[in-house]
């Protein structure tokens, strides 16, 4: 078939772990809007689920860091994290190790991507996976994409990737869904854990909504570092899934900064055409 | 400064349970397997987040040691801040180059 839904969400691992901290109320309502986007996903009928994430040292690290990887297993696992410290359960996460291979077979003629047949999931994709296939009964196809140790893959091979892994989709029988996770500005993991640059973020949204390719691939890593945060980084999965829907725009579901999560919650569906 | 070695170590200890019962078991004979410099080996013994936050651990692989010593998300936070004040600037990795690059205005911030 091919690529048959498209969307973003934030990933932090406050969103789970530290919900009873929040304000209930915009709490609740980015929570609705991630099942929302469960709903929307689930009436894709997807046979599996591409998770593009940005990984946190579960897998890859610095003895051997790959700029993209794929999963190519028929399980998974984790969170790798503490279950009370994130608040999700260690769970068995179903894979298609076939599809998997056809697919990273249909990106490497345009990226040198990697492949790892053991994966261990962290909050990158424990979170949007809680929200989004709770049942965790849809396989997934784990994506990475490095974010958190630099040297990193530049915005332009980024978006490149997402235009690949479209292509490697399209020629699949299987019908697959494709979710970019990460944050858009945010400091996680450091003393300024809370800062959130909102107005960055709308500017960025609005690019990435309108899927605006050259304004999207413009920013320099030092402007994203001193404005964004390193976690700001983590735009690269959101300019995969803007090349893997090129020609398309998207609809944001919710924006919200929400400091004890770390990050401006976001969720978003991008059209696919 | 061997700050590759100690950010291995810690994300061993973070994925691997094996690597986890060795730390509980015999901690000093698995920090032996990591080229430590002797202030390294102090703060892993010593659970010193703060100071491994100056000595330039990537904050991601940090956080999930800090939870793995059970440390509640305000202390773990608040040792990096008496980290930086105690020891000043994060001396090396990614965390080095925002030392002069607070947040711009204009941001939100609340309750960590």
């Amino acid at each position: 078939m091919s690529l048959v839904f498209a969307g973003v969400c934030s990933h932090a691992p406050g969103i789970t772990g530290r919900a009873a901290r929040a304000d209930a109320r915009v709490r609740d309502a980015f929570y609705a809007k991630l099942d929302e986007m469960r709903l929307r996903l689930e009436a894709a009928k997807p046979d599996a689920v591409i998770i593009v994430a940005a990984e946190h040292f579960a897998n890859f690290f610095m003895n051997n860091m790959p700029a993209y990887c794929i999963g190519m297993g028929d399980h998974y696992e984790g969170p790798i994290e503490d279950e009370q410290w994130l608040g999700i359960r260690h769970h068995r996460v179903p894979g298609n190790a076939a599809l998997s291979r056809r697919i990273i077979e249909g990106v490497l003629p345009n990226i040198d991507v990697a492949y790892a047949e053991e994966w261990k999931f962290d909050h990158g994709i424990a979170v949007p996976l809680h929200f989004l296939t709770p049942r965790y009964d849809l396989p997934v196809i784990p994506v990475n994409v490095n974010c958190q140790g630099p040297p990193l893959t530049p915005l332009t091979r980024a978006y490149e990737f997402g235009r690949a892994l479209r292509r490697a989709c399209d020629a699949q029988p299987e019908r697959i869904a494709l979710v970019g996770t990460g944050g858009i500005s945010h400091w996680p993991a450091t003393p300024d854990s809370g800062t959130i640059n909102e107005a960055w973020d709308r500017q960025f949204l609005e690019r990435f909504l309108a899927n605006k390719r050259d304004e999207l691939v413009a920013y320099t890593d030092e402007e994203t570092l001193r404005d964004a945060g390193q976690g700001g980084f983590e735009i690269r999965t959101f300019l995969t899934v803007a090349g893997a829907t090129e020609g398309s725009t998207g609809e944001l579901l919710f924006y919200a900064p929400i400091p004890i999560f770390a990050v401006g919650c976001t969720v978003a569906q991008m059209a696919v055409r | 400064m061997s700050l590759y070695y100690v950010q291995k170590l810690m994300y061993q200890l973070n994925r691997d349970p094996s690597v986890r019962k060795r730390f509980e078991a015999e901690r000093a004979a698995l920090l032996a397997d990591y080229e430590l410099t002797a202030e390294e080996h102090t703060a892993v013994l010593e659970g010193d987040v703060g100071l491994l936050y100056v000595m330039g651990v990537n904050g991601q692989i940090l956080m999930h040691y800090a939870a793995l010593l059970g440390q509640p998300w305000d202390v773990y936070i608040n040792a990096m801040r008496e980290g930086v004040r105690k020891h000043g600037p994060v001396r090396a990795g990614l965390y080095s180059m925002l030392k002069d690059r607070h947040p711009p205005s204009g941001t939100t911030k609340g309750r960590r």
